[in-house]
Formats: C-alpha cells, structure tokens, sequence
C-alpha cells in the first residue's frame, strides 16, 4: 500500500496535489469542488488590496497542433474583497478537515498592515500562509509581488513581519525573474519562513497578431508582458527547484510548481526535492478532473517500483545533479541505429549533416515488401566520427531505433576540473589535443 | 432500353455522388499537417511519379502558408488537384508514407493537396509563377489532357508560343470527362485549365486534328508538336447483339454522369459491366449510385488478377456491386433492347506472356444473365487512325515509341506522352510525362 500523504513545513494533505494560487481557486464553489474531485490541497486565489481586472486577460502559446504548451495571464489577485474570502476560507476548511487549505496573501508593504491580514487570515482555522512573492505584472507596478520577490532584503522584512505573528506555517513563493533564485530562497529562510513555493510565472509576451500587428491577447491595442506558466516552463522550474532544494543554506521544505500537467511531472519534482506539488494551468485546460490520474498514476508508479511513502523518493535524484566540471570527460557513447526498426524518415541524417559532426552516411538499400523489391536509403552512423551529441536520438521519431551505445569499460575517468589540475595553466588547445589523443577523442 | 431503372430524387442524387473523402476543414487540415515527421528526401517524394516535394508543402500548411504550399505542388505538377483526388495514393505517396512502417495510419497526403489546392483556386489562383520572355518558337499540342495541359503549362512559362487543340467542347481530357463525381467535380478539372489558360497558353476546343485542322497546317504552324491524344475507341466486346440498343461505353457512360445531369442519364434496372479494370469499377458505382438495383461485374479472371485497385474494389462491393468473377459475355440477347447476357464460366489455364493465367471456357456453362444495360470497359484502343497521319510515327503494340528522357517520337518534330505512350495509366503519369516532354522539347529546339 503506497502513502500519498505529506507534510510540508507542516501543512499536512492527503496527497501531494496541491491546487496553486491562481482561477481555479478563486472560490469555495471551486475548492470545494476540487476537493470532491480528490485534490490534496488548495492555495487560495491572492487576497489582499483592491483591484480590477482587464478583459481578455490569457493568451496561450499553441504548438504544432498542441493546444496551451504555454498560458501566460495578465489576471490580478482576488478581485473579491478579503472578508468574502475569508469567509469561504473559513467554510471550505470547516467542510474539508483533511485537506491542506492555504491562503495566499498580498498586501502593501508595511507591517501593520500584514500583521492586520496574517491575523484575521489564522482566524479562519485554515492550515497555512503563502506569501506571493511573485507576481510579475499589475501588482509589482505597485510595490507587491515580483517587487517584493526581485529583492532579498524586503523579502527577508516582510517574511519576517508575518512569521512574527503568525501560528500557522509560512510559505515564501518565490518569483523566477530574478538572475539566481537562492538569494530570494536564503531571504525567506532568513525570515523564518517554514517552507518555499516556486516558480511563479515567467515575464512573458505571448505574441503579435500577424493581421492587426497588436500584441495577443490585446486589450483594446494595448497589451503588455504577462506571467507565463504551463508545459513549456517545467524545465526551467525543475532547474529553481533543484537549487533550492541542494543549497546548504536553505534546507527547506519545497511546494513546487510550474508546468505540472500529470503524475509524471510531479513525481520528477519530488525527485528534485519537492514535497508538495501544486498545479495550475492543466487544470486551467481540463477541469480538476485531471487529479484521479494524478494520484492513480504515481501510486502504480510507485507500487511498480517499490517505493512505499512521497520520503522514499523525495530528493532521490539530487545526487545526480553535477557542476560541468565535475562531468567525467572519458564517459564516451556513440549513437546506433537499429535498421530492423527505422523508418527511413531520415531525419538523423539532415540533424546530423547541418547541424552536428556530418557523421550519418546514407547508403541505398534494398527492401523486401511483400514480394516487392524497392531501395530505400538507410541511414548509417560512422561509429568513429560520432561524438555521441544524442542529436539524432532526439529527432528520431521511432522510439528505440537510435540508441546511445556506451563505449568506453568505465577503467579511466577524468573530469575538466581533475584535468585543470594535472595540465599546465593557463590550458593550451595543444595540451587538450595531446589528452584527447590519448583517450582516442578525435574532434573532426 | 427495355427497364429503365426508377429515377431518383434530385437530394439522393445530390447524395449519391456526395464525395468520398471530404475536404479537410482549415484545423483538420493543420492538424494533420502538424502529424507529418518532416522526412527528408522523403519516400512519399519518390513514390510520387512527379515527385512532388510533399514534406515540403505539408509544412506550408502547418504554417499557414497555403501559397507558398501550392506554389510547391505546381512546381512539379500542372494537374495538382486532379491527382489530389483521383490519385491511388494508397499505391503511391499514402502508401510510402513512413507512418507505415510504425504501423500507423499515413499521412493523407491526397487530402492535404487537396487543402492547398482548393485555397488556391479559391483565392482565384494568384499568380505565383511569371513566364519567360517570349523565345519565338511555338509549340501545337494535340489533346487538352492532363499531359498536353502539363506540357503546356510547363512551355508558356518558359518563353513559348502555345496552342492546345481539343477535338471536345470541354479542355480537360479525362480529368474533366472521365472521373467520377464523388472523386472529383468536373469544375476541378475546369479550374487547373483555366490556371495553365493564365500562362497564356491558347486552348481551341471543338478542334479536332485532321478535321478541323489539318496535320500539315500544323506542322507548318508550329517548331515542335505534342502529341497527348490519349487512348480513343473502346475495345470491342466482338460478340453477337454488341449493336443492341443498350450497350454502351463505359467512358462514355462516365462521360454523362460527370456532367451532373443525372436526371438525364438512363440506367438499366438490371445492369452487366463487362471488365474489372478502375474505369469498369466507376462505372458499375455509378450505375448503382443512378438507381440500378442490380449491378454484376462480369470478369474472365479471378479477383486475384482482377487489374483493379483494392480500394475501387472495395467501394464497388460497399455500394452492393455483384462480381461474377471466371464468367465471359458469350453474346448479349434483345430484339432491340438488351434483354438479357449470355454468359460463360471460364477456368484459369496456363499462364499467358504477361504471366497471368489464361482464362479458357468451361465447356456448356452457358447461363442468361437477365439485364436491361450492357456497360463495356475492356480498355481503349490507340487512336491508331489518327496515328497513322502522322508521318514516320513509330508506335509499339499501338503505343507511340518515345526517347525516355526527351519524350521525342520517331519523328523528330513531334514529342509525346501520356496514356497514348503507356497504353492508360494514371492521370499523375501523364502529367510527368507532359512537363518532362516539355523540357525535351525545350533541349531539342535549343540544341541543349
């Protein structure tokens, strides 16, 4: 029996599928919903100052067919004043005891104030605080959000401010648009907080209009940069993740988000350090139903592979995160084609010929079918040439045709670190060339 | 005809003869260009007999550039949108389409052409190539088909003079009178004339060589001559009662459906379709589609040597078409009309010099076939009368002999290509052979 049930900085759920802050949590309507759907957790909607909202407030990046590989918003927080949400704060906890209700907050940047929200927002017996740090558009211009995320010190002050007064659990959600993203991390540890959110969304323009040369979406010609979230930034939130979750300084508990769309996302995550997943632009796309596989996809995984608790796997795979000069310059591969299995698509070949190390021959081939004859051309690799850049792997289209083939026995290793300490410094290209010699490297 | 069969109403007409294989909607249609791999040197490519870079105009599509997507297809074939429906892709570009090989549907490349060339006829066929200057030779090409168009098309562009003479009403050949409406309409055909008319190439329908014009004026009219005549009178059946009122032509029979005037058309109630090539198949569909109730193809082979494709098959048995396979027409019974068909059954002898096994009668097999139509589709002769004006033309089992790659006949001012080159194979072949004539031509005028 696999258990699905975390604890993030002390915020317990059921599961570790957490709605984030953002539409679908607008409302007790929608988390009660949500929750009778089997969702572990929700991150209220932002509550905090007055706002008003534009129209056409979403814009998506669509892909070779693909609908919303990206979703960027120019929404604001909670258009719905505080004490309606607090209300349905406090009724949803009420009717969900078992689930993880957290109330995501942004107010203006002065203690009394924050103290006033955190206070009022622990009356509602919900089960923690989220601090949004991140948001990159409409309330940054007003010294919130990614304002307040972009800059350590107010992080670290106003964290402070709530962990001063709060009994509840404290996370920092941290903003991507910053050069490093420990600085924000250490800010929040430095503020007591009990855990860290991220990514927020990314600054992003979706896109011009080819016909009415305005930015999309547009509203009413005017448009500007929005936060971008979904498929396309999952990559670029498991890199933040990972580093916070590896920086000794920190040592936090992670709820991570960022393009989760399926129990594969969210379990690379945990992977990377994450204890919660949260969830946003999927749900945006298919409704909360989404979560039944969710949660039935990573317990099978899990069962699989014998893993019995979310403790089993989390960080599992941070050892394995390397600097590049720490990489073993002798681990050589070279990329094999399985003739029996390509399709001739020849896509290997053009990769490899404009844009790799022209190592894939085509040779014509004769090809029995059905008592026909025809020539095909077969893409051949020339083992001696390949670098093994895994180029052609990428494009192939027939899964387990090219296969990345490991040719050296593991005897020697040598890092460019290692080797920077064995060559005379500076490094000369002939020195280079003499190792790369001796190891059989040839670079063509 | 003795029982005609009961005309239909003009919404199960419009029904009937509804196309095939719909249009792609514009989100379909990217949708499926979006699936393609993008192969390179691709293998649809190849199989295309006019290789057009298929990869490459699919892209267009996913692109939204459904001009630039055309301009790829014309630049390899004149009649794009002709071989767009009336291709069998499942034997060419479909069927060398390297989903295939992972045991997925192809592209449907036939439709995606389609796409692209309905847009562009749409959008009132911009123009996307300009001609040369012109170079001062002129070139007579004998038959608006699909190669005499290609030929055409492919000449006007590069500096010539030319004029198409066309014995019908209607320039076109069989894309325009002999596919059948749920493949293609008539104005398909009409739009891909009017497109090589832009080139300036002039078109003198009602013309027939050697009546209305006389070899000899063209000869002296013209630096070169393309011949493009296709095949002409059907084979004869050669049996008794053949002269009956009610036995007809199969492309003549096509002929008349593909003017829509279904109404018009009389179909027997019971009808026998001599032949199982693609043309007998169309016509057998189409007699059904009109209101036959009962449609027998009469064939002297077994469905395994039957010529025609699998999925004509297909359609025809789908639609409630007999086949009477080892059976031959002995000779057709009427005073006048057709009352009924001698038929006899046949065994698979020895096989004969194309390596099919000869079908020999059963001896007192006869049996009656009672049927009201007699529709022939046993091939076409080579228009071997007009042939033979033409002096010094070499022709082969009726074939005219060409140059492989200059399309030049034995007579050096006249080329040739197309069905009356190959003995009747597609409409894609023919278009290959009108462009590749038309550079063979270019190379001979020129001394190239």
């Amino acid at each position: 029996m696999v258990d699905l049930s975390i604890n993030c900085g002390g915020i317990r759920s059921p599961n570790p599928f957490w709605l984030a802050s953002a539409p679908p949590t607008n409302s007790a309507y929608q988390v009660c919903k949500a929750f009778e759907a089997g969702w572990g957790g929700a991150v209220w909607k932002t509550i905090g100052e007055p706002v008003m909202n534009v129209f056409n407030r979403y814009g998506a990046v669509d892909y070779n067919g693909q609908k919303i590989l990206g979703l960027n918003n120019i929404e604001l927080i909670s258009d719905r004043p505080i004490e309606t949400n607090l209300k349905e704060i406090a009724e949803t906890k009420k009717l969900w005891p078992d689930r993880a209700v957290i109330a995501s907050l942004m107010v203006e940047s002065k203690r009394e104030t924050w103290h006033d929200i955190v206070k009022r927002t622990i009356d509602t017996g919900c089960d923690g605080i989220e601090l949004n740090y991140g948001c990159p558009h409409g309330m940054s211009e007003r010294g919130m959000g990614a304002a307040v995320g972009q800059v350590p010190e107010y992080c670290a002050m106003i964290t402070e401010w709530v962990t001063e007064v709060s009994t509840i659990p404290v996370l920092v959600k941290l903003t991507p648009n910053v050069g490093d993203i420990r600085f924000p991390g250490r800010a929040a540890k430095k503020g007591k907080a009990n855990g860290i959110s991220l990514i927020n969304t990314i600054n992003t323009i979706m896109g011009v209009n080819l016909d009415t040369l305005e930015l999309q979406p547009s509203v009413g010609g005017k448009g500007g940069h929005g936060g971008y979230a979904g498929p396309a930034v999952k990559p670029i939130a498991l890199n933040m993740v990972s580093q916070i979750a590896i920086d000794p300084e920190i040592k936090l508990p992670i709820s991570a988000m960022g393009g989760v769309s399926t129990w594969r996302d969210a379990a690379e995550f945990i992977l990377l350090g994450a204890t919660s997943v949260q969830v946003c632009t999927a749900v945006m796309h298919y409704g909360f139903r989404i979560i039944d596989d969710m949660v039935e996809g990573l317990t099978n995984w899990m069962e699989e592979k014998g893993y019995r608790s979310l403790d089993d796997i989390r960080g599992k795979s941070l050892k394995c995160i390397a600097d590049f000069g720490d990489l073993n310059l002798l681990y050589k591969t070279t990329a094999r084609i399985d003739e029996s299995k390509c399709i001739q698509c020849n896509l290997c070949y053009i990769a490899c010929e404009d844009s790799a190390h022209q190592c894939i021959d085509i040779n014509p081939k004769e090809k029995h079918n059905n008592g026909s004859v025809l020539t095909i051309n077969q893409p051949k690799i020339r083992e001696d040439d390949c670098v093994g850049c895994r180029l052609c792997f990428i494009v192939c289209p027939v899964e387990g045709c090219i296969s990345m083939v490991r040719k050296d026995d593991g005897s020697v290793t040598m890092t460019w670190n290692e080797l920077m300490k064995q060559l005379p410094q500076p490094v000369t290209w002939e020195a280079l060339r003499q190792f790369q010699a001796k190891h059989g490297i040839e670079i063509h | 005809m003795k029982n005609a069969a009961l005309k239909l109403s003009p919404s199960e007409y419009e029904q009937n003869f509804a196309e095939l294989h719909p249009a792609f909607t514009p989100n379909s249609a990217v949708a499926e260009a979006n699936r393609c791999l993008y192969c390179f040197d691709s293998r649809c490519m190849k199989a295309c007999p006019t290789h057009i870079d298929i990869s490459t105009f699919i892209k267009k599509i996913a692109t939204g550039n459904l001009k630039g997507s055309a301009k790829t297809i014309l630049e390899s074939n004149w009649v794009a949108l002709t071989c767009a429906k009336a291709c069998p892709v499942d034997v060419l570009c479909e069927g060398a389409c390297v989903y295939n090989e992972r045991g997925e549907e192809p592209i449907q490349i036939g439709r995606l052409q389609r796409f692209a060339m309905d847009r562009y006829f749409e959008q009132g066929m911009p123009p996307l190539f300009t001609p040369e200057p012109k170079n001062g030779k002129s070139v007579g090409i004998i038959g608006a088909g699909p190669a005499g168009l290609a030929c055409g098309a492919e000449l006007a562009l590069m500096g010539y003079d030319v004029t198409i003479y066309e014995a019908k009403e209607k320039a076109g050949g069989l894309d325009t009178w002999g596919i059948a409406p749920y493949k293609m309409m008539q104005r398909d055909s009409l739009n891909e004339v009017k497109l090589v008319e832009s080139f300036g190439v002039a078109i003198k329908t009602k013309t027939r060589v050697g009546k209305e014009i006389s070899i000899e004026e063209l000869q002296k009219k013209h630096n070169a001559i393309f011949v493009g005549v296709g095949l002409a009178s059907p084979t004869r059946l050669g049996i008794p009662g053949e002269q009956l009122a009610g036995v007809v032509d199969a492309l003549d029979f096509i002929d008349d459906v593909t003017t829509r005037k279904w109404k018009s058309i009389d179909v027997g109630k019971w009808v026998a379709v001599i032949g199982a090539g693609n043309t007998a198949i169309d016509a057998a569909t189409e007699a059904k589609r009109l209101g036959a109730e009962q449609v027998y193809m009469i064939y002297r082979r077994s469905e395994k040597e039957m010529p025609a494709y699998e999925f004509e098959f297909e359609l025809a048995q789908n639609d409630g078409v007999q086949f009477m396979f080892q059976t031959a027409p002995k000779r057709v019974i009427g005073k006048k009309h057709v009352e009924a068909l001698e038929c006899i059954r046949m065994k698979l002898g020895a096989p004969d010099k194309d390596g099919r096994r000869k079908p020999v009668p059963v001896p007192r097999s006869e049996f009656k076939l009672p049927v009201d139509m007699v529709i022939k589709s046993v091939g076409q002769n080579i228009e071997d009368s007009f042939l033979s004006q033409i002096p010094n033309l070499k022709t082969k089992n009726g074939m005219v002999v060409v140059n492989t790659k200059t399309y030049q006949t034995t007579n050096p001012k006249y080329f040739a290509g197309g069905d009356c080159i190959n003995g009747g194979k597609e409409v894609v072949n023919a278009a290959y052979d009108g462009k590749q004539a038309a550079h063979g031509i270019d190379r001979c005028l020129f001394s190239k």
